[in-house]
């Protein structure tokens, strides 16, 4: 079978993988308020309230100050950290005009230009980037 | 009867909706991709299926924090494109196949899978793409479509093992249906990519391939893979490929290959796509008409 009897040990592996957060429970329920926040954006009027005072729009939003810095910042690994899912965050990057890839770049140590060279190259090879203990 | 004739597994990149949309599907980066596409838009129209049993994943549209359904069939007349966040795509609605999608349902729900029913919602480019790829730009879809939402966001998603078996559930449900119908199953998303964190862009071209191997012929190896060697392999949006698996298990025992196609990079992703026919293990289809042609 492919389902884990253990939870625990489920969920632990994935803090093996490099550079990367999965959407777990634990992400979901912090994240909650946030997520929900990205989604109000997919409402035009919304997205014209935001833009025009996006510190005010936040007001109406049950987020931590850390949540709210991380928000302002467009700090979106941070983000990520504080139970963002990039599916709801890309509804505030859309907002900025952004494409998906663009707001990608952010997250990793490339430019955006750098970024596109290595995805046209083939993309960022597996090699050294499957697990943090096994080094593989 | 209702019968399953074909498999398609896709990739449903948002930026090939608007590569189509705006006409740049023949361009230097678009070109390659579409193009693997073309040998399935001439297929299809000889096809002609009467409902697509599509399933795909919705990113955080139809459904966001509230309610997060792990399997859920639509069962609604009409579906329409959904805005998300630069307004609705300018394609045709979608039409549902409300009778077969509810008799699915409760085929489903007595083989014990806990569906969510769904009667409205809007449905975003994991389901909208694809039919672009595989229709091109008609004003009315050409068949229906029965949409069926899988939960690849939030963890866990289901196992493989059991998008397998609601595939094979899928078939039993589709062949009890007294209507005479060509149906087809499409897996959508994938394959390997990455959208966050500092590994961004990850793509392994051998794993997918070897993916694409796996759902061709009788194994059913691919089944048992667990979310950890997907995470590890294909970055974590490679989770996706999970839902080709429930149109392989639909496919039944066999299948045999039509079409594969397979293209770096579209935007974040890699490209993968492939057409597959039922297969008895003789190089019969499973679909009534080789039967008849072997019977000659």
């Amino acid at each position: 079978m492919t389902g884990p009897t253990d939870i625990h040990a489920y969920l632990a592996a994935f803090d093996d993988i490099p550079g990367t957060r999965v959407f777990t429970a634990k992400r979901a329920r912090q994240g909650y308020q946030l997520n929900q926040f990205a989604m109000s954006l997919m409402k035009p009027e919304n997205r014209e309230r935001w833009k025009a005072d996006e510190r005010k729009y936040l007001e109406d939003w049950k987020l931590s100050d850390e949540q709210r810095e991380a928000l302002l910042a467009r700090d979106y690994n941070r983000l990520l950290d504080l139970g963002g899912n990039v599916y709801f965050l890309a509804k505030l990057f859309s907002t900025d005009g952004l494409s998906f890839a663009q707001a990608v770049s952010t997250m990793t140590d490339m430019s955006f230009e750098e970024y596109t060279r290595m995805m046209v190259g083939g993309g960022r090879s597996p090699e050294g980037q499957r697990s943090i203990k096994e080094g593989r | 009867m209702a019968r399953i004739t074909a498999g398609v597994g896709s990739s449903h990149v948002p930026l090939l909706g608007v590569a189509s949309d705006f006409g740049k599907d023949s361009d230097d980066y678009f070109g390659p991709i579409f193009n693997g596409y073309e040998w399935t838009r001439v297929w299809e129209l000889a096809e002609k299926p009467d409902v697509v049993i599509l399933v795909f994943n919705d990113h955080a549209s139809a459904f966001d924090m509230k309610i997060i359904p792990t399997f859920a069939i639509g069962c609604g007349e009409q579906y329409k494109p959904a805005d998300e966040g630069w307004g609705p795509r300018q394609v045709p609605d979608v039409e549902g196949h409300a009778d077969l999608a509810w008799h699915i349902a409760q085929s489903l729900i007595l083989d014990e899978f806990d569906m969510t029913i769904i009667n409205e919602m809007d449905v975003d480019h994991g389901l909208t793409v694809p039919l672009s790829m595989m229709f091109g730009k008609p004003d009315k879809w050409p068949c229906k479509v029965v949409p069926l939402a899988v939960n690849v966001v939030t963890y866990p998603p289901p196992s493989g093992n059991r998008c397998w078996a609601l595939g094979e559930a899928i078939r039993k449900a589709v062949e009890s249906f007294p209507e005479d119908l060509n149906v087809q199953v499409w897996g959508t998303g994938g394959m390997s990519h990455q959208l966050q964190g500092p590994r961004a862009g990850l793509i392994n071209r051998e794993w997918d391939n070897r993916f694409i191997d796996g759902l061709i012929g009788s194994s059913d190896a691919l089944r048992h893979i667990p979310h950890l060697e997907y995470l590890r392999e294909t970055g974590s949006e490679g989770i996706e490929m999970v839902m080709w698996l429930i149109m392989r298990g639909a496919m039944g025992k066999t299948t045999r290959l039509l079409h594969r196609h397979y293209h770096v990079p579209c935007s974040n992703t890699a490209i993968g796509h492939l057409v597959l026919r039922p297969d008895n293990g003789e190089g019969l289809d499973m679909t009534g008409s080789d039967f008849a042609a072997a019977a000659e």
